[in-house]
């Protein structure tokens, strides 16, 4: 029994390892070139995005707008360690000190605004990236204004995406089923019955707000340091849509759907990218398309595994032999009107009225 | 003293189309506690509806006006139908991400359709709304003077509407509790459309408004100006329409005597720094009250 344990414990970190080296010896051999490379930084920044950003809307239900603002913390305060000390080792003390930074700016924001309850706190944190995006277009001196920053030298390659990336998704996954992680989940299911048995319930928001905001942090210092330029538009609003389409789509509280959903919509916009309204449009229409036939997202809350494949499949099946039947149904409820409505009331009972 | 009484005029007419907005945010709210994301949009269709009526169909600005007010009441309530009212007993979560892709879809959408370039007005109209009268240093345009009345105009109907019709009075019965009102005979359906059709009438008649007085549209343009209008909400306290009023016209003059004196890159900053503050000192707003939480 016990050996079969430590097997199963081997295979993640093995098969973690092997894809590391498969890659890494696809980039060796050029077979991955400098374009799918882009790619593949992107899916990994967006990878750390999205996990993050699941900790504090999935998994502990606070609606949050503002992420990019956050990154774009990490981000600036990179690329000005950088400048100044242009070495692996500045570039490592850039990625510290902007998740630090991140964290802190997670902390002032967070303790006032998570007082408020669900869509405030989406407004409230929105208003708030706006204003750091203004900040670093004002603060000319330091951050060169709206023009932006260009770096000389890029010290993130694979290595630094790959360890980077696995480290805040075990981080955020261990995070998530250690005991503050279900104190968490329970303020997303029920703020005021979790509060009643004795959870502190702003210490968690906080606690989850901040640990999102570092790896936020973390994300903007990568992107940073591998793209060479940054300027404040890049992380406006739409950076923070952006994010969120991929919590939503890969489920709310689904650390494994964050991470397909990433990789999916990252491919996905790479191949539209002289397209640009056609992507947004996209996105727009799976959100609501998603939002309608499946509000939890596509995986919900659960993690991907084996088990999971095979409920899937008979999930899939009855699904779609019960989609005409869905159709008609939401066709006929906007045509005709006999749609049931419960009004503020049984809305606020959802699962995520924080 | 002529800089500060400019300013007043400038913030009034700014001012009124950021409450013109954000009677359409408030009562939406409050009538299904949804912040509608695509409110914004729909004062940017406004504006390009109204740029088309001129431009090509070659007509005066108050029947452009009044063509953008009834396509955006269509628009307003399509947009209701399709995309919410299949999710009224959705969590709010859900709503709010559904209106956000509302919101995407319109902007992209018409990205898409009209390109992105910035447009302008026909050069007669705007020279003649730019037009006025001149009292020493202090200028006062057509365009600010229509701006105000129309303004004012359409939230007297609005009062008279919410105030002594039968319909308002189903509004305000909707808005106090969903069920009762239903219980009651309410016709709860008709009253959410009717709320979201007035809304967006306003929303586009301020878009036509925005479009004339800075004579430049483009199809993002209703972010900033909606997140604006919203905050006016907020400040008023949400779902009060006077209190939307009050916010817009607050929210108007702030920004523009924070820009007029000299800080115009701060004013966004300043006007999401005041959602704060209010947020964190009085939630529910000027006018609003706490109400308490029952489990």
């Amino acid at each position: 029994m016990v050996k079969q344990l430590n097997k199963k414990a081997l295979i993640k970190p093995l098969a973690l390892l092997v894809t590391f080296f498969i890659v890494q010896l696809l980039i060796q051999f050029n077979i991955i070139n400098y374009y799918y490379q882009d790619i593949l930084a992107t899916i990994c920044i967006n990878i750390i995005l999205a996990v993050s950003l699941n900790l504090i809307t999935g998994f502990t239900g606070q609606f949050s707008l503002g992420h990019a603002g956050f990154m774009s913390i990490g981000a600036y305060a990179c690329a000005l360690t950088i400048q100044r000390v242009p070495t692996v080792y500045g570039f490592i003390a850039g990625v510290i000190l902007g998740a630090m930074l991140a964290a802190f700016a997670g902390l002032l924001v967070g303790l006032p605004t998570l007082r408020l309850k669900g869509d405030y706190l989406a407004i409230a944190t929105l208003g708030l990236s706006e204003i750091i995006r203004v900040m670093f277009i004002n603060l000319d001196s330091i951050t060169n204004g709206a023009a932006g920053l260009y770096l000389q030298y890029r010290f993130v390659n694979w290595f630094w995406l790959f360890v980077l990336t696995v480290m805040t998704v075990v981080l955020i996954s261990n995070f998530v089923k250690s005991s503050h992680g279900r104190a968490c989940i329970s303020i997303r299911e029920d703020e005021i019955a979790a509060e009643a048995v004795g959870i502190n319930t702003t210490k968690y928001k906080v606690m989850a707000f901040m640990i999102g905001s570092f790896f936020a942090g973390v994300a903007g210092a990568v992107y940073a340091s591998y793209f060479y330029f940054i300027e404040p538009n890049l992380f406006g609003f739409s950076k923070s849509i952006d994010i969120l389409v991929v919590v939503v789509l890969g489920g709310l509280g689904s650390l494994s759907g964050s991470i397909l959903a990433a990789a999916v919509l990252a491919l996905i916009s790479s191949f539209l990218q002289s397209f640009a309204a056609i992507r947004m449009v996209l996105y727009a229409v799976l959100l609501i398309l998603i939002m309608l036939f499946r509000p939890g997202g596509l995986m919900g809350s659960r993690e991907l595994s084996v088990a999971m494949l095979v409920e899937l499949r008979k999930e899939a099946i009855a699904w779609l032999k019960a989609m005409p039947a869905k159709v008609l149904s939401a066709v006929r409820s906007i045509t005709k009107g006999t749609g049931k409505h419960g009004g503020d009331k049984s809305a606020s009972k959802g699962r995520f009225e924080g | 003293m002529d800089q500060f009484i400019q300013q007043i005029i400038n913030g009034i007419s700014l001012g009124s189309i950021y409450a013109l907005i954000a009677l359409g945010y408030t009562m939406v709210y409050g009538i299904i506690k949804l912040i509608n994301f695509a409110h914004c949009d729909v004062y940017m269709l406004g504006a390009y509806i109204g740029y088309y009526c001129m431009t090509f169909l070659h007509l005066g600005v108050v029947p452009s006006l009044l063509i953008a007010m009834i396509l955006c009441t269509l628009l307003g309530v399509l947009i209701e139908k399709i995309a919410y009212k299949p999710l009224r007993n959705a969590t709010r979560i859900a709503v709010l991400i559904t209106a956000i892709g509302v919101s995407l879809f319109l902007e992209y959408g018409t990205m898409y359709f009209v390109s992105p370039q910035v447009r302008t007005f026909p050069p007669h109209i705007v020279k003649s709304m730019s037009a006025g009268i001149k009292l020493g240093n202090i200028n006062l345009t057509f365009m600010q003077l229509m701006i105000v009345s129309v303004t004012v105009l359409l939230m007297v109907l609005l009062q008279l509407t919410v105030k002594r019709t039968r319909i308002g009075k189903a509004m305000r019965a909707v808005s106090l509790d969903v069920d009762a009102a239903e219980l009651m005979g309410i016709n709860v359906d008709t009253t959410i459309s009717f709320t979201f059709a007035l809304g967006s009438a306003l929303a586009g008649a301020a878009g036509v408004l925005v479009g004339l007085y800075y004579n430049s549209i483009n199809p993002l343009m209703g972010l900033l100006p909606g997140l604006k209008a919203f905050v006016a909400a907020v400040f008023g306290g949400i779902g009060i329409i006077p209190g939307a009023m009050i916010g817009g016209y607050f929210i108007g003059m702030v920004e523009t005597f924070v820009a007029g004196y000299g800080y115009s890159m701060y004013r966004d900053a300043v006007v999401f720094a005041i959602l704060i503050l209010i947020l964190i000192v009085k939630p529910a707003g000027l006018l609003g009250r706490n109400v308490r939480e029952k489990v």
